[in-house]
């Protein structure tokens, strides 16, 4: 068996995936199940997911080599792929497309999405506005008080943002409100599901979705660096991102592949969200995979400077990848991914994602000890727009406030 | 033979519905639950639903989410849980107790520890929430083989070819679900049950529990007209913190006395 025909009938990846949900949901991830198998090979599917990625997300996203930080760095060739440049700013947007034009085929008008950052959110109400449908999106308070932009951003597209109180009130339990709704509306209601976690078939379908960026990339390296990368380097927080530019390479042995956790202030603090570097293996959000725990299999919060990555799980063909050792898991600081954010400001000029910095921290760090030759290949899977407020929190920067409103000023 | 085919057995000769408390472990206290779990045997329950708290109770609605949260502050684990069901058979050893919850912590545990313990402990049957038949067959071997029951959902969803499925796996009795939603949701449509219980009675001999939506006298005459079983969980809780935690056992065992009375009146034919 290769590596790259999982997952089984049942959206088994070895050990994970699988299909974990209360019987309400057993039928409607059948049908789905169903309809994605008819549609993945379907022309006429295909060639309008195509036809929107070209025309409205404006695929495919280029691949910039980032001479001066390379340089800089004296070592291996840094490149990026810029799904930032993708409208609503992120690759989370693939996906959506996909599902979209899924839910049309099945008739379904109401789509719903749980979201952490906001990203996924911002495009689930991207394409339900393109498309005309009803959208709502599930979202912990504690995440509606940091990525309050965000929030706006999906208001003004249309959605109704559900606040979500319980749990730790971050993606988590966005997500288990999500599903109580599915259950609840599962006749006209499509779930769309932001990452390749949840229950088979969505660890499948989103990294199918997704894998439109690795196969830019299998034909633009050549083009652009005269051959395939030595390694990939992307963040991993559900990972999506890093799935779908891991999976085209998969065959391809000499590519190494790396994911990036989020190490938070450290894993030695346990505030961090790194599932796959410091978790178990157990039962989550339907589907089996890497979890962050305690000892009694009670899911615990998590912590990163970037809510993107901050989730106790991650989908299961990563925890696979792991086990099989054809992908290695590292892990970033906070500190460190801020620090790479800043440097990708200043010295190329990209403000990247809090997220693709984590990914970005790792490539700066291990460029300097390969030889000149080498190339990296990173992704760069969101701009760092939506993070302002956060970055500036840190730097004891206060946004948005004009001279008058400073009280010592206005004293003085 | 295990308490919960004694139970429905007994149960069926006389022509009565089973009632079936739900209530979640460690709420309001540890100690206060096997207190409460004898005074809800005396209220007339049949058999107890122990729910066992989880910090992601994904197919609860908000009154068992609060419970289980509450329990979970209180640092209750499923190793408690089962103390707790120790603790109840001290006094009771005809009452059959099944656990319902989710799969993690009895992962976390392993799954033939968790059997092995839950036999100790004196449980007859398990409802793992997120497992369906497709990924229960390990635990649901571990326990049958030890005596204890594999319970299954059903849904309005359910296709009768899954109901075969689940009919070869299942064991005690089957509970089905008797509305698309979570826990302690809306209103329940009867005559839609009613057609639902006539198609599974067709795939599956085992006696069939319907909860989800049960709320007061008058839902539960309706469904215990037709069902082996009527199980109840939100409304109850609900009752439970709704005061002090001193008279929570007195409250929830008054009101389930309410219920028992109104499903008494339904008389079936004995067989």
């Amino acid at each position: 068996m290769q590596l790259t025909d999982l997952p089984d009938a049942r959206g088994h990846f070895g050990n994970y995936g699988g299909v974990f949900v209360a019987e309400t949901l057993i039928h409607a991830l059948d049908e789905l199940r169903d309809a994605y198998e008819r549609y993945r090979q379907d022309r006429d599917f295909l060639a309008e997911f195509e036809r929107e990625l070209k025309h409205y997300v404006g695929r495919p996203s280029p691949i910039y080599h980032a001479k001066r930080w390379s340089a800089k760095l004296g070592g291996a060739q840094i490149y990026l792929k810029r799904e930032d440049l993708n409208h609503t700013g992120a690759h989370k947007i693939n996906n959506c497309i996909g599902q979209a034009l899924l839910a049309i085929r099945l008739g379904k008008r109401r789509i719903i999405a749980e979201t952490g950052a906001g990203q996924h959110g911002v495009a689930a109400a991207t394409v339900a506005a393109r498309f005309g449908m009803q959208c709502v999106v599930y979202m912990g308070t504690e995440d509606i008080r940091r990525q309050a932009q965000n929030v706006f951003r999906m208001k003004l597209l249309g959605a109704e943002v559900v606040p979500v109180q319980s749990g730790s009130k971050t993606l988590k339990d966005a997500l288990n409100e999500a599903m109580r709704d599915w259950v609840t509306n599962v006749e006209s209601t499509f779930y769309i599901i932001g990452s390749v976690a949840g229950p088979h078939p969505y660890p499948m379908m989103v990294r199918d979705f997704q894998t439109v960026i690795g196969k830019e990339c299998l034909r633009q390296m050549p083009e652009l660096a005269g051959r395939q990368p030595d390694a990939i380097i992307a963040c991993v927080g559900g990972g999506s991102n890093a799935m779908g530019i891991f999976h085209p390479y998969i065959a391809y042995q000499d590519v190494k592949l790396i994911g990036v956790e989020a190490a938070g202030e450290g894993i030695d603090t346990g505030r961090h969200a790194a599932s796959l570097t410091a978790g178990r293996p157990g039962v989550l959000h339907g589907n089996r995979t890497y979890l962050l725990q305690d000892a009694n299999g009670q899911i615990i919060e998590t912590h990163s400077v970037s809510a993107g990555l901050d989730y106790p799980g991650v989908g299961p063909e990563h925890a696979w990848l792991k086990d099989s050792g054809r992908a290695q898991y590292v892990t970033v600081t906070d500190d460190e991914a801020l620090a790479a954010f800043t440097d990708c400001c200043r010295i190329e000029g990209i403000i990247p994602a809090l997220e693709a910095a984590h990914a970005l921290a790792y490539a700066a760090k291990l460029a300097p000890s390969l030889s000149h030759e080498k190339l990296l290949l990173v992704n760069l899977s969101g701009r760092g727009d939506k993070d302002m407020n956060t970055v500036a929190e840190r730097a004891g920067t206060r946004f948005y406030c004009r001279p008058e409103c400073d009280p010592q000023r206005r004293t003085g | 033979m295990n308490r919960i085919d004694a139970t429905f057995d007994k149960l069926r000769a006389v022509g009565r519905t089973a009632l079936i408390p739900y209530i979640t472990a460690g709420d309001p206290s540890p100690a206060a639950t096997s207190p409460l779990m004898h005074a809800l045997t005396e209220a007339g329950a049949d058999v107890i639903e122990l729910g066992v708290p989880f910090s992601d109770p994904m197919a609860d609605g908000p009154v068992v989410q609060r419970a289980s949260e509450r329990a979970l502050a209180l640092g209750v684990s499923l190793a408690d849980v089962l103390d707790m069901v120790a603790r109840f058979r001290e006094r009771d050893t005809a009452c059959p107790v099944v656990l319902m919850g989710y799969a993690n912590p009895i992962e976390a545990m392993g799954l033939e520890a968790f059997a092995d313990r839950a036999r100790a402990a004196g449980v007859d049957g398990v409802i793992v929430v997120d497992y369906p038949p497709e990924e229960a067959g390990g635990l649901a071997q571990l326990l049958d083989a030890r005596g204890i029951a594999p319970i299954f959902l059903l849904s309005p969803t359910t296709p009768e070819t899954r109901m075969v499925d689940v009919a070869r796996l299942a064991r005690g009795y089957v509970y089905y679900v008797s509305l698309k939603g979570v826990t302690g949701a809306g209103h329940l449509d009867t005559a839609d049950v009613i057609a639902h219980l006539a198609e599974i009675r067709r795939h599956v001999s085992l006696p069939v529990g319907v909860g989800f939506g049960i709320r007061d006298a008058t839902s539960a005459q309706a469904i215990a007209a037709h069902a082996d079983a009527v199980v109840i969980g939100s409304r109850l809780i609900q009752e439970i913190e709704s005061g002090p935690a001193e008279t929570a056992a007195a409250r929830a065992a008054a009101w389930l006395g309410t219920i028992r009375s109104a499903v008494d009146t339904v008389v079936k034919q004995a067989a």
